[in-house]
């Protein structure tokens, strides 16, 4: 996983609440085989409208997301975090988030920052009035910047830790790789093998 | 104080314990199938992670297999694709795998014990619920999701928080004509699909003892309907005989070192379990489902319930509504419901003692007019054991079909499945909705009811049988 400290890039307003991971990627897209590739599957209901937020020009190559409460609600599909992260989205930033799809996000290394509902309306105003605006998400700091909006976000310690060290889960196991090792030295020769 | 056996196999794998976080566990046994995999694979890819013990781990090919024109490519694309990702993914790692095809190829908890992997005090995970059929050996064994899968492929191990233990204790012998899937259909019924979260199950007492392998797996297996992690039942001489000479299983003195090893895998006289569920034997009689999840169960001998009967309004909404699926009214009896399809099969129930017992009540009788009668064994050496037996030939006598191994009317991700509206006995382990194929209804029984079923055509035991007979 990479190492996230501090993220600079344009944000997209989605001025939605509810957003369950059934909007993030519909189910038909969960019988492919691969874990890359989903860009194109992320909000795919929506972005059959046109004038969907998504398919505006002006914010094409964001890689800040803007939402509404209760974000990432519903089935527990890991492939919503892949959707996002495939489509190029490092942050989600709402006021509340889906446990489940939190969690998710840590495990896969895509942040989510909870931040004031405030905030996010003011976020909204801003990135709409000029979409080239830059938000910067500072992990270190804790903190959001655009403009002259300075505020404060929660996340889990652990996971922050995580990010800043850049270690998945597996990542974090294999720093143990001697302990396993260790571990498997003493096994009992009985221990079947498959092959 | 003294540990149960859930607490010595987990103690006994930590390969790390430190404040705050969960335990690092050993995983001995990595069992991979088409599904849940794929994306596991892919990570390990895009990371440049290597399987770390390829020799821990072994893959095979059920969920999506067809059962019948198994020499030809696989008609559905999907299954195809994702047959195909796991043979590539296998050669590329370094995985073993049982293709179809290959003689050892069949669902995954049949394959494992069979061949001797599967044994008394390991830890073995597979992304599939059911992965709690290998507890039936005194084994941990639970199933995961994707990541997880990914992570025992390069680490061998899982990150896991400790769980509570439960004590289901089956006081008493089996009456006569109660089976292993009329204990595990009662205990659900009773604790509820809820009752196990949390918690591993330990299936004790003297009809559990009384039981073969093969029935210990069938409780075994079902604990996640019960909504727990795990089951397990603590291994005896009947674990060590069914072991003894198997493929995989340790020889000469190694086989004395395991045994040994196995004999202090009992409960402690003096451990104490979270929880208690006692159920008198006595009691237990032909169970079967009437509803759209497994805890929505009765004796075969009664009737459907009445949204009525629940006190908790919760439970009579879920009665009302599964009902309604089900297209049954309240206070038919059991056996008054007629039933279209008959499937025997699946990792429950597709092993060879659950064919025998299927056969013996078809040997000499027919199929009903009308109904579907489909038998699938677990594995492909399942299959060739009851084609040596003859078993095949008092099927397809009987008028039943007899297919190649793999989960299929289990889940209907192949081409076997109910059709929409129509009613079977299954031997499987889910009746939820859509199951066996869209809008299918679900019953599920013990393999001797789905034989008797499919002979009178509706709900039936095989005692209903010689009352025909005598009448
Ligand atoms: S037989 Fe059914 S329950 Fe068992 S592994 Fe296959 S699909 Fe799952």
């Amino acid at each position: 996983m990479e190492k996230f400290t501090v993220h600079t890039g344009r944000a997209l307003p989605l001025r939605r609440s509810n957003v369950d991971t059934d909007q993030i990627i519909p189910a038909e897209y969960l019988k492919r085989i691969t874990r890359h590739g989903f860009e194109d599957a992320l909000f795919a209901a929506w972005r059959s409208d046109p004038s969907f937020v998504l398919n505006d020009p002006r914010y094409a190559g964001v890689t800040v997301l803007v939402a509404g409460p209760d974000f990432g609600t519903g089935s527990s599909r890991e492939h919503a975090v892949w959707a996002l992260q495939d489509y190029g989205f490092k942050v989600v930033l709402s006021s509340r988030f889906a446990d489940i799809f939190r969690g998710n996000s840590g495990k896969g290394g895509l942040l989510t920052a909870l931040v004031d509902q405030d905030v996010v309306e003011r976020l909204w105003e801003a990135v709409e009035a000029d979409p080239q605006l830059e938000v910067t998400v500072d992990l270190v700091e804790r903190q959001v910047r655009a403009g002259d909006l300075v505020a404060p976000f929660e996340v889990d310690d652990y996971v922050r830790w995580r990010l800043l060290e850049g270690l998945d889960d597996i990542g974090l196991t294999l720093q143990h790789a001697d302990e396993i090792a260790a571990f498997e030295a003493a096994r009992p020769a009985f221990k079947p093998v498959t092959a | 104080m003294g540990r149960t056996l859930a607490e010595k196999v987990w103690d006994a794998h930590v390969v790390r314990r430190a404040e705050g976080e969960p335990d690092l566990l050993y995983i001995d046994l990595h069992l991979v199938h088409e599904v849940t995999s794929p994306q596991a694979f892919d990570g390990l890819r895009a990371a440049g992670r290597p399987v770390r013990r390829p020799d821990l781990t072994l893959a095979t090919e059920d969920h999506n297999v067809p059962t019948f024109d198994i020499d030809k490519p696989i008609a559905d694309p999907i299954s195809r694709a994702q047959v195909e990702a796991l043979r590539a993914n296998a050669a590329e790692f370094g995985v073993p795998i049982y293709s179809l095809g290959s003689e050892e190829q069949g669902i995954v908890h049949v394959v494992g014990p069979q061949l001797g992997l599967t044994q008394p005090g390991m830890t073995v995970v597979c992304g599939d619920s059911h992965t709690s059929t290998h507890g039936a050996f005194g084994a941990l064994a639970f199933g995961i999701g994707t990541s997880e899968v990914e992570h025992v492929l390069a680490t061998q191990t899982l990150p896991l928080k400790p769980f509570k233990t439960m004590a289901i204790e089956i006081d008493g012998p089996l009456p006569s004509g109660v089976t292993a899937k009329d204990v595990i259909l009662r205990v659900i019924a009773e604790i509820g699909t809820g009752g196990g979260q949390g918690y591993v199950l330990e299936y004790r007492g003297e009809a559990i003892r009384a039981l073969s392998m093969e029935a210990r797996m069938t409780i075994c297996n079902m604990s996640i309907e019960a909504g727990a992690r795990a089951g397990l039942i603590a291994p005896d001489e009947t674990t060590f005989a069914y072991l003894e000479g198997r493929e995989r299983a340790p020889q000469g003195e190694e086989w004395a070192a395991a045994v040994a090893y196995w004999r202090t895998l009992v409960t402690d006289d003096d451990a104490e379990f979270d929880t208690v569920v006692r159920i008198d034997a006595a009691t237990l009689s032909p169970f079967v489902t009437w509803g759209t999840n497994p805890g929505q169960g009765v004796p075969l001998s009664a009737s459907v319930p009445s949204p009525d009967d629940y006190a908790d309004p919760v439970d009579a909404d879920a009665a009302r509504k599964a009902l309604e699926y089900m297209g049954l009214e309240a206070r038919t009896p059991m056996k008054q419901i007629p039933v279209d399809t008959v499937f025997i099969g699946s990792c429950t129930n597709g092993r060879i003692e659950d064919l025998r017992a299927a056969a013996e009540v078809f040997r000499g009788r027919s199929v009903a007019p009308g109904v579907q009668a489909l038998v699938v064994p677990g594995s492909v050496r399942v299959r060739l054991a009851a084609e040596a037996e003859g078993l095949d030939k008092v099927f397809e006598a009987a008028g039943a079909e007899w297919r190649n191994a793999g989960c299929s009317m289990c889940l209907a991700m192949n081409a076997d499945k109910v059709a929409p509206g129509k009613r079977s006995a299954s031997t499987s382990n889910r009746n939820f909705e859509g199951r066996q194929g869209p809008g299918s209804r679900t019953h599920l029984v013990s393999p001797q009811v789905a034989a008797a079923t499919a002979v009178v055509g509706r709900l039936a035991s095989p005692a209903d049988l010689d009352a025909l007979v005598d009448a």
